[in-house]
């Protein structure tokens, strides 16, 4: 069929079964636009294309399909990058779609020309510039494929202006061929067999679980393996919710920020399973003194990931379903010899984040959210503080139910991700947790919140300061706050009715409860600020006693 | 430790900077990099000389395999020949010449241009044969040098080829994401 670039393009997302794009339109996509506006894909318009990266982001964790956002040339795409650069780093689906400048004119720094593929090439699966229109229909074949398959990820495709006007003969390819590409879903058999017998020889067995094991959807194998074989559960910070959070077996989060229970066993491990974990910095530590006690088994789809931070005994290179489920097929139930009981002591000890004198106790108030919500809530956070304290005491029961940013830890991302996540899922209740400083960051969303009528619940944790910042400022830097507290915050509330949103302030103890009630309660898009104590840390000054995370101090 | 890598990459533009990109975001040392078109011309070979412990080799060639483009890498054994090419270009009067012929003719090097004052000397050999040619001709005043980095074949039947991966080559997450 014979069509215009632009059409082809539109035409290949509807056959990728494309339902709602996040853009931002400029001169070079104006065609795309046009054919998008004969298409019945949902355009969603942000007010600034790092936000259209954001919500796809949030909306491909939730649902788990490809996310898509696109933008015009030079500034539009430049503003991407923070975005895909988030994906990258967390693994999520996206193709990012950007206009260019006519390829007669690229390399001329004409106006608003950027080299966006090369400028993202260190944060994207891969990218393509295109350069024959009749090449579109091979490119988002491959584009979608490759970012949902493998280790997913960011894929950009950069569409020059006069290509989208080219015309070409359209025919949607069924297959691709990348031969430079085949990922290995299928685990050796041999390193299962080994797996298998190092179960068996443990007696002190741990389970990692990482992001891998919520993009590989394998939580019903998680959850049959942990309780095979009597394995307590860790989680990364992008491991929350593939293995349920009110599990019996479940120890929460794992590292620097983590809590006692899930460190204190990763250090008596005696066998660590890493299921789709890399293993970054925060998650281990110092990576010498990581697990010390265990033997390792990594599962990972990314055979790069294996041995890359800390030493693996034994490797397997696969999908983390796939591989379970080839090794649940072996007998490899085992007893518990009391390192659950164990276990079970340790988690007992949590440890709050203190005396709070000058205003609301975040974990009080995270713990009572927790209580409060249902099964198949999805709770979206910035980054920050209050990030590490609902990676701590939130109890995520579901996969694709907690996001974050997780690698980058980009501020900002919280409130586009949540849009994104409650467009993917309208069914589902969410919630998003923001600091007052991310909720800065990308304010500019709650017009886009109220174009698209989405009932997002948002709790801004208000503390008046950039507080992971500031806590390192007490603790490293001797309580020389410095640049982070947070002068000339506005109004929430105003805000928020300035935006035709919904809005209440929280200052009182008992009013918490109340407070969230409403917020749930509440039918349309509603902020609930809540002034929390500023001195509130993560991680309490120790007082002597055992230091909760013996892995590493901040910084 | 230098370690010798093949590289087969998709003949497209701009694999190279991935390739090379690859190396300097990862904080990989690259000794030297040949790239040419291959006997099959959709795809190219690059080989790459690096610099590190059994650790980096494995992670340059892990992530190397992570590039979509990069069809194959494999690493060249000690059982190979390596070759590199050089033009130098010397300081050669009447007094010097006779000498700076004796000393080429021994590195079994040759002549490819000749002025009044200056000889160009093309050589090619390993790493440290051309090293040592440049040694010598340093007493002689180099005004101008040019160097490829290494190319290398393994000896023998062994063969790095496209082909080769679903006959069972270079395993080691070869072409896996």
């Amino acid at each position: 069929m014979k069509m215009t670039g632009a059409e082809a393009v539109v035409k290949a997302l509807e056959l990728e079964n494309v339902e709602i794009i996040f853009g931002y339109p400029g001169g070079a996509v104006t065609h795309i636009y046009d054919a998008l506006y004969r298409s019945n894909i949902h355009h969603v318009l942000v007010r600034n294309e790092q936000a259209a990266v954001h919500a796809a982001n949030g909306y491909a964790r939730a649902t788990g399909k490809v996310g898509v956002c696109i933008s015009t040339s030079g500034p539009g795409a430049t503003n991407m990058i923070t975005g895909i650069a988030t994906a990258y780093m967390d693994s999520i689906p996206l193709v990012a779609i950007t206009g260019q400048v006519p390829l007669s004119m690229v390399g001329r720094d004409v106006f608003q020309e950027a080299d966006i593929t090369g400028a993202t090439e260190p944060f994207t699966k891969y990218s393509y510039l295109v350069k024959d229109a009749k090449d579109i229909p091979r490119i988002f074949k491959e584009a979608f494929y490759l970012a949902s398959t493998g280790r997913p990820g960011p894929v950009l495709i950069d569409i020059p202006k006069d290509i989208a006007m080219d015309t070409l003969d359209f025919e949607y390819p069924k297959q691709v061929k990348l031969r430079g590409y085949k990922p290995t879903y299928q685990g050796h058999p041999g390193q299962i067999k080994r797996m298998a017998k190092a179960i068996l020889e443990s007696s002190r067995p741990v389970i990692c679980i990482g992001g891998g094991a919520v993009s590989s959807n394998a939580t019903e194998e998680i959850v049959k393996l942990a309780e095979t074989i009597k394995a307590p559960v860790a989680s990364t910070l992008m491991g929350i919710g593939a293995f349920p959070g009110d599990h019996e077996l479940s120890l929460g989060f794992l590292g620097q920020h983590g809590v006692y229970a899930a460190n204190r066993a990763v250090a008596e491990a005696d066998l660590l399973i890493l299921l789709g974990a890399r293993m970054g910095d925060r998650a281990t530590g110092k990576a010498q003194e990581f697990a010390q006690r265990a033997k390792v088994v990594h599962i990972d789809i990314d055979p790069a990931e294996i041995g890359k931070n800390i030493e693996v005994d034994i490797p397997i290179v696969g999908d983390i379903k796939t591989t379970l489920k080839e090794l649940l097929k072996k007998d490899i139930s085992r007893n518990d010899w009391g390192w659950l009981s164990r276990v079970k002591r340790w988690k007992s000890k949590v440890q709050g984040v203190g005396q709070c004198t000058q205003g609301l106790n975040p974990m009080e108030i995270i713990k009572i959210l927790s209580d409060m919500v249902t099964e198949d809530t999805i709770l979206v956070t910035d980054v920050g503080q209050h990030q590490m304290w609902a990676a701590r005491y939130y109890k995520t029961r579901n996969p694709r139910s907690f996001l974050t940013s997780g690698g980058l830890g980009t501020m900002g991302y919280g409130l586009p991700a949540a849009l994104g996540a409650k467009l993917g899922c309208r069914h589902k209740e969410v919630i998003l947790i923001v600091g007052d400083g991310g909720f800065q960051m990308s304010l500019g969303e709650l017009a886009t919140i109220v174009q698209e009528n989405a009932e997002l619940k948002i709790m801004i944790f208000n503390n008046g300061y950039l507080g992971m910042v500031r806590e390192i400022q007490q603790q490293l830097h001797g309580e020389r706050y410095y640049q982070t507290a947070m002068k000339g915050n506005p109004d929430f509330i105003k805000l928020a009715h300035a935006y035709g949103i919904e809005a209440f302030r929280v200052e009182r103890q008992e009013e918490i409860l109340e407070g969230i009630k409403r917020l749930l309660e509440y039918k349309g898009p509603i902020i609930g600020e809540f002034v929390i104590d500023p001195y509130a840390n993560v991680i309490p000054i120790s007082r002597g006693e055992e230091d909760e995370t013996p892995i590493s101090s901040i910084g | 430790m230098k370690h010798l890598l093949a590289v087969l990459v998709e003949n497209h533009p701009g694999v190279l900077s991935k390739v090379s990109g690859l190396f300097s975001r990862r904080g990989f040392n690259i000794h030297s990099l040949a790239v040419c078109v291959t006997e099959d011309p959709s795809i190219s070979r690059i080989t790459i000389v690096v610099e590190g412990d059994e650790y980096v080799v494995e992670q340059v060639t892990k992530q190397l395999n992570k590039l979509i483009d990069v069809i194959k890498v494999s690493k060249i054994s000690q059982d190979s020949v390596t070759r590199e090419l050089a033009l130098i270009k010397v300081r050669a009067d009447s007094q010097t010449r006779h000498e700076i012929i004796e000393i080429i003719n021994i590195f079994r090097a040759q002549i490819v241009d000749v002025a009044k004052d200056h000889l160009i000397v093309e050589i090619t050999g390993d790493s440290e044969k051309i090293t040592a040619l440049v040694d010598m001709l340093r007493d002689y005043d180099i005004k101008e040098m040019v160097r490829t980095g290494a190319i290398a074949l393994d000896r023998g039947s062994k063969m790095i080829r496209y082909e080769d991966i679903d006959r069972g080559g270079y395993q080691n997450g070869c072409n896996v994401l």
